[in-house]
């Protein structure tokens, strides 16, 4: 096959998945470590937006990508860790304190952020995945992020711990029954605080990943209400952090749709097409919250889901 | 991990504890020796305090005054992982694991000594080569939220002879099992106690548990000791209540039979409600109660007795089938129970029947306030006639005085219940449904209750009583059904019920239970 052609549209959906699924994964990675511990946190869009903010600009600082990652992961542990404080206030319901990190980090970052929206910054190098082929289509789609790399060891990773190590289990433990916890000895505030922060960080990174791979930079409209997105993705994943993966594909290849149809020509209602990934959010919400079987890993102390 | 066969268990003893819960004394001054190898029964009625003093002796409550004696050395227990270090641990009335863990998980995360990084084809070697030692069967594998209350409560077991415990308590053990397995659990204790390997120390209010299983009985009543012995034959039930109660306990006498059969006021047909936490749906072929008839319901709690109850009061819908009151469909409204004149006492009241951070006087008057005398014809509320009515609601079962306009939350559970069965066990009322009315009574209040069901059905009341104590069901009831997991798998009339065949029935024995019904 010399030409593209027929493969054209197959092959942008994947570029674009692999492109596009990196800060999905992030976040609901954290989300799920957040939820799996019985706290949910649905400031993880404020949070998001704070990592690409502060990545972009330690990045732009420090002429290192790198050290952009870790302020990402820096600050979004500190809003998650501001979220695990409050929650754990008595009476403090989890919702609404969501509502005001995500409220709180949208601020933060487009205050923080106004000097950064002109500036270049350096960017994270690229795994040339699609280096053997001479189509520089098939090299663009695999072009990989390399935090997509690290997102995929972790989600393996967290799955192997939720299931094979002391803390994963005790995070399960935590936050499918509380007092069941204790009765074990088992700190359940303490284990949901470490288990916020670390899911703020991630997310944090998950933002790093927006800001600092192409297109690089930092804008208001950077995330598109990814991280939100992200919370429904968890549900439809079951809260399992291999199925996350999967899911941030699919999200990722749906959120490619427009622009791959607009390439190959068929460009007419690609504002509605823009939409699929907010359809696919909205049609998961619907089937998985109507249906028992789908409710199946949900924490048992996550009964605002319920 | 030590096996089960190493040292024998300590011997413990308390002396002169006392605890205080703001003005209540809930223990005063009590004196406990359990020796080695014994199995020791706690009896008492709620509140007796048998269930504090088993607290301070696992450090999970602090005692006020007193001692506790480990082998002969005075301990301080300030939290349960000081008892655990003396071997020492207490299984609790509610399952303290986790639900979506497997039984081996559970039991691995509760050890402190659990690996960071766990091998389970080692942990299960391990969890089964202690089990060889250990006369209680359970399945590693199975996740604890599909075990039944039977299962779960001997992983509850096992986790304390894993975690090396020899002193075991036991809260109230036997409230969630059928009677097979609730004496099955213990004569597997009693036999690991007569071995010597372990003491058992456990909380009840039931008499024929304490003469089957236990060495030795402390009876407490009001926070006091009130006897203490050593198990034999000149102790029967009647002295053991008698030392419970003060006195010979009230009976009710069971209703005289009716001799004519009167009109199905509720009749139940091809019903299918779904239930709460998945499992078999409720599924009732065909359930009658008759004006004056009392018709007992028995069954495991979690057998979908709640889902029939909360179909019958309009909180959960109908799949399929009809429930007919009077023979229209019945709906669950306002209008409709007010024209059926039906009440209900469920689970959990405060949850299900009050409106908890409303006062006492408000939850009262909840069924008769948008009428007269308490609704004016402009639909404002008076409050005085809504104080009076209240009083006297308040009055029919001895309603903690002076409380009226407090929030019914902060009431003691046995004030809640008292009033929502004033509230509901009205004079006029025609049909009711009732969910171990007399739970978290005392005997004497108990005994008031039930006297007043068998005068409502006498009044031609139709009464559907659903509730875990069978010698309650047998006393009262005109017909027993048994539910297991959501079917009715017995049907016996009263006069004729046999506890055996109830509880196989109750264990999901119906094949058993049928024959041995009939014969």
């Amino acid at each position: 096959m010399s030409d593209p052609g027929l493969w054209a549209l197959p092959l942008a959906l994947a570029g674009g998945a692999l492109r596009a699924a990196t800060p999905y994964l992030f976040v609901s990675l954290g989300e799920c470590l957040t939820e799996k511990s019985g706290r949910i946190n649905v400031g993880v869009e404020g949070i998001l937006l704070v990592g690409a903010m502060s990545a972009f600009g330690a990045a732009w600082a420090t002429g290192s990508p790198w050290a952009g990652i870790a302020a990402a992961a820096a600050a979004g542990a500190a809003m998650g860790a501001l979220h695990g404080a409050l929650c754990s206030l008595a009476r403090v319901s989890h919702v609404a304190a969501g509502v005001a990190i995500l409220v709180l980090g949208t601020g933060i970052a487009f205050f923080a952020g106004k000097p950064f929206i002109e500036p270049q910054a350096p960017t994270l190098p690229a795994i040339e995945l699609g280096a053997w082929s001479s189509h520089p289509a098939v090299a663009s789609a695999l072009r990989l992020n390399p935090l997509l790399a690290l997102g995929v060891v972790l989600a393996f990773g967290m799955r192997a711990a939720f299931r094979r190590a002391r803390v994963g289990l005790a995070v399960i433990a935590v936050g499918d029954d509380a007092a069941a916890a204790t009765a074990m000895g088992l700190h359940v505030d303490r284990t949901r605080l470490a288990a916020t922060t670390l899911g703020g960080a991630l997310a944090g990174i998950g933002g790093a990943s927006l800001s600092l791979f192409h297109p690089t930079g930092w804008s208001e409209a950077i995330s598109g209400g990814q991280g939100l997105m992200a919370m429904a993705l968890v549900i439809f994943a079951r809260w399992d952090p291999v199925r996350c993966l999967g899911a941030a594909l699919l999200f990722g290849a749906a959120g490619a749709l427009a622009p791959a149809l607009q390439a190959a020509g068929h460009g007419h209602a690609w504002q509605l097409l823009h939409l699929a990934p907010h359809a696919l959010t909205l049609a998961i919400l619907v089937t998985g919250t109507t249906r028992a079987r789908a409710m199946r890993g949900l924490p048992g102390e996550l009964a605002v889901l319920r | 991990m030590t096996s089960a066969g190493l040292d024998p268990p300590p011997r413990v003893e308390a002396r002169g504890l006392a605890r205080r819960f703001g003005p209540v004394i809930a223990l005063d001054a009590a004196d406990l020796d359990v020796r080695p190898g014994s199995v020791h029964a706690l009896l008492g009625e709620n509140g007796a305090g048998k269930s504090t003093l088993a607290k301070c002796l696992v450090g999970a409550l602090a005692a006020d005054r007193g001692r506790i004696v480990v082998d002969g050395r005075d301990v301080t227990l300030r939290h349960p992982r000081d008892a655990h270090a003396l071997g020492l641990g207490m299984v609790w009335q509610h399952f303290s694991l986790v639900p979506c863990l497997t039984v081996l998980e559970n039991l691995v995360l509760a050890r402190p000594d659990a690996p960071r990084w766990i091998d389970w084809r080692h942990e299960r070697a391990a969890l089964d080569a202690f089990l060889e030692d250990v006369p209680l069967r359970i399945d590693p594998g199975a996740r604890v939220a599909d075990l039944a209350a039977g299962e779960k409560q001997r992983v509850e077991v096992v986790r304390q002879l894993r975690l090396g415990h020899r002193v075991l308590f036991l809260d109230e053990p036997t409230s969630v099992l059928t009677p097979q397995e609730a004496d099955a659990l213990l004569g597997r204790l009693r036999a690991l106690a007569d071995a010597g390997r372990i003491s058992v120390v456990l909380t009840t209010h039931k008499l024929d548990e304490v003469i089957a299983h236990a060495t030795h009985v402390t009876v407490l009543r009001r926070g006091r000791v009130v006897a203490d012995a050593p198990l034999d034959r000149t102790i029967d039930a009647a002295t053991l209540a008698t030392w419970m109660v003060g006195h010979a306990p009230p009976s009710v006498a069971r209703p005289a039979p009716r001799d004519a059969r009167q009109p199905a006021r509720l009749s139940i047909r091809a019903l299918r409600v779904a239930r709460a936490a998945g499992g078999p749906p409720v599924a009732i072929d065909a359930l009658d109660v008759h004006a004056g008839e009392i018709v007992g319901v028995a069954g495991v709690s979690g057998n979908g007795q709640r889902e029939l109850v909360e179909a019958l009061c309009g909180q959960r819908s109908v799949d399929q089938g009809a429930i007919d009151v009077d023979a229209r469909p019945w709906r669950a409204d306002r209008a409709s129970m007010r024209a059926a004149r039906f009440g209900c006492v469920p689970e959990s009241p405060l949850a299900n029947a009050t409106a908890p951070d409303m006062a006492l006087a408000d939850n009262l008057v909840l069924r008769v306030f948008d009428r007269a005398p308490i609704a004016s014809r402009t639909g404002r509320v008076r409050r005085d006639a809504l104080r009076a009515s209240a009083q006297a609601l308040a009055a029919r079962f001895a309603v903690q005085s002076g409380a009226l306009g407090r929030a019914i939350a902060t009431l003691s559970g046995g004030n809640v219940q008292r009033a929502v069965l004033g509230r509901e066990l009205v004079d006029d009322t025609r049909l009711l449904v009732a969910v171990n009315p007399a739970f978290g009574l005392d005997v004497g209040a108990a005994a008031d209750v039930r006297r007043r069901l068998v005068e409502l059905r006498a009044t031609g009341c139709a009464v559907l009583l659903v509730s875990e104590d069978l010698d309650e069901l047998i006393t009262l009831s005109d017909r027993i059904v048994v539910m297991f997991e959501g079917r009715v798998v017995l049907s016996t009339l009263g006069v004729e019920a046999d506890r055996q065949a109830l509880g196989l029935a109750m264990a999901g024995h119906s094949a058993i239970a049928s024959a041995r019904a009939d014969n």
